[in-house]
């Protein structure tokens, strides 16, 4: 965890509400894939959490959706505005998990974490095979990044506009070792039901600080109660717990 | 640094900075960022006898200046508290805490004061009669003033420490309150907690937080809450801990102006992990600025 100062170098919009920001500066350790950064905005009180797309060096991309007034604010930044980051929050994914074949899901915004996962398995020489689920042909993104990558790549549309008609669970393929899934909570808990091994679940709450202070994101679990900033985002398959 | 040391109850502080409970857990999330041993004190998360969850989530929801929470005094239980929190604390905090205790009885409110008051980091008792959040308990002592008298009571009984009544502004005369827990035998006042509010989310046209209400806290609440120390300090001869908003050292010397002989900041530490080290730091300078030599000579000094 740290919290440092990074220069937004790029902000441009990729899909329907839909943006992709990258910004530069000290980073003293590369976010993992999984983690999250929450992000001062000028005139709101609390962060914005947003889950890191990539990372390298002093560099980060992340991808968020407009959905009120902050992450508007944030879509209209220019490229060398600085923003007040806390960066390395939450536990990422287990990437020794992932066996030879492991499938990844994504939908919506949850789409983005998947791919920094995709980049850095594929970089261990594990066979990728990727899930993006969207609404609509309007909401599709990365497609193309995730194939330069290397990954198997399928996508599908609830309303069949685009790749494969249905949900992320209708394509998933018969043989994987493990997956990764990130998404909204309907979409997640169809792959709980529509999976066969064990897997991870990268999961949403609102935030008050993000690194496990305020007790603000807690979730019941079956090895007890965890906060999703810092004891998640990321849960394994075995401890989780719908609640109703 | 001599400037800025002050005394709570009888017991010096290197500086009047303390992290206001629920804000700061039981220390060790801290740490990861800062020695925290730099704090005067800190109030750890608020301990009830029993282990609870909390409310439903979402528990968080945001306003200009400042947040809501409906967290609901989310704790291990005093038992875990005293083997798994505060044995791991003690590896790295070397000062006094203030224990928070809330309850739902004046039987839990002394027998978990009772349980924190026997350890030796403990060094003052702060008794929650404040909790928004929380249904048939927490603020419903702190609303009353005889019932807050019969807390105050109880839990003096029961303990060798400073006992600090930690107060709710959610009331029409928080004077009388106060009043009440001096006459009563506590040894000190800390005020404010959060003030109950509400948000609609505008798409669903549903509350934004489970409880439907939560505590508001943030620089938004420093003015009232200011107020409200002032009040305080100016009615009873104990102690006074100032909070509510409390965000930068300018904001320190204002409550302890007003009365306050420490202080303590809630919200910021979430939004900055190192607010109360930047406030701790920033104060010499701010003193010198105002001309102020040692800082506990200015408290209750206001010129009213």
């Amino acid at each position: 965890m740290e919290n440092t100062i990074l220069k937004i170098t790029e902000n441009r919009k990729l899909a329907k509400d839909v943006f992709l920001m990258r910004l530069a500066g000290r980073l003293s350790e590369t976010p993992r894939p999984g983690q999250f950064i929450n992000i001062k905005l000028p005139e709101f009180y609390l962060r914005r959490p947003i889950s890191v797309c990539d990372a390298s060096e002093g560099t980060l991309t992340v991808i968020y959706k407009t959905v009120g007034r902050g992450t508007g604010l944030l879509s209209g930044l220019a490229p060398g505005e600085e923003l007040d980051v806390l960066c390395g929050l939450g536990n990422g994914y287990d990437l020794d998990a992932a066996g030879s074949a492991p499938v990844l899901l994504g939908g919506g915004v949850g789409v983005p974490p998947m791919y920094y996962l995709a980049r850095k398995l594929i970089a261990r020489c594990v066979k990728v095979q990727v899930i993006l689920g969207f609404n609509t042909a309007e909401e599709v993104f990365f497609e193309e990044e995730f194939r330069a990558l290397g990954a198997e790549v399928t996508v599908t549309t609830v309303d069949g506009s685009y790749g494969t008609k249905g949900f992320v669970t209708d394509a998933l393929p018969e043989d994987y070792t493990y997956f990764y899934t990130c998404g909204p909570g309907p979409m997640l808990k169809a792959v709980y039901a529509g999976t066969v091994t064990s897997g991870e679940f990268s999961f949403e709450e609102r935030m008050g600080c993000g690194f496990g202070a305020c007790m603000g994101c807690s979730c019941k679990t079956i090895t007890g109660y965890k906060r999703i900033c810092k004891d998640g985002p990321v849960l394994k398959k075995e401890e989780i717990l719908w609640q109703a | 640094m001599a400037g800025i040391t002050t005394e709570l109850c009888g017991i010096q502080l290197d500086n009047p900075v303390i992290p206001a409970s629920g804000t700061f857990g039981y220390g060790y999330e801290f740490a990861e960022w800062y020695d925290i041993n730099i704090l005067g004190t800190f109030s750890c998360k608020g301990t009830t006898l029993s282990e609870r969850f909390g409310n439903p989530t979402p528990r968080i929801a945001e306003g200009n200046c400042g947040m809501l929470n409906a967290v609901g005094l989310q704790n291990p239980g005093v038992e875990k508290v005293i083997s798994r929190e505060l044995p791991r604390l003690r590896e790295i905090y070397h000062k006094k805490i203030i224990a928070n205790v809330s309850g739902f009885s004046i039987d839990e409110y002394t027998q978990t004061c009772e349980k924190m008051d026997r350890q030796d980091i403990v060094g003052w008792i702060e008794v929650n009669i404040s909790c928004p959040n929380v249904h048939g308990g927490g603020m419903s002592f702190g609303t009353d003033a005889k019932m807050a008298a019969e807390v105050t009571r109880a839990v003096k009984a029961v303990t060798t420490k400073p006992v600090i009544m930690k107060l709710s502004p959610n009331v029409t005369d928080i004077k009388a309150i106060a009043a009440a827990c001096e006459e009563a035998g506590a040894d000190g006042i800390s005020l404010i907690n959060t003030l109950m509010g509400m948000r609609i989310d505008l798409k669903t046209g549903r509350p934004v937080i489970a409880n439907i209400t939560g505590g508001y806290s943030g620089p938004a609440i420093f003015p009232v809450a200011l107020r409200m120390v002032c009040d305080v300090a100016h009615t009873v001869k104990i102690p006074v801990v100032g909070m509510g908003g409390v965000s930068t050292a300018d904001d320190v010397i204002e409550m302890m102006l007003a009365g306050a002989c420490a202080v303590q900041v809630g919200a910021a530490n979430l939004i900055d992990p190192y607010a109360c080290k930047k406030i701790i730091e920033d104060l010499p300078v701010a003193m010198e600025k105002y001309g102020i030599k040692e800082l506990k000579e200015i408290i209750g000094t206001v010129k009213l």
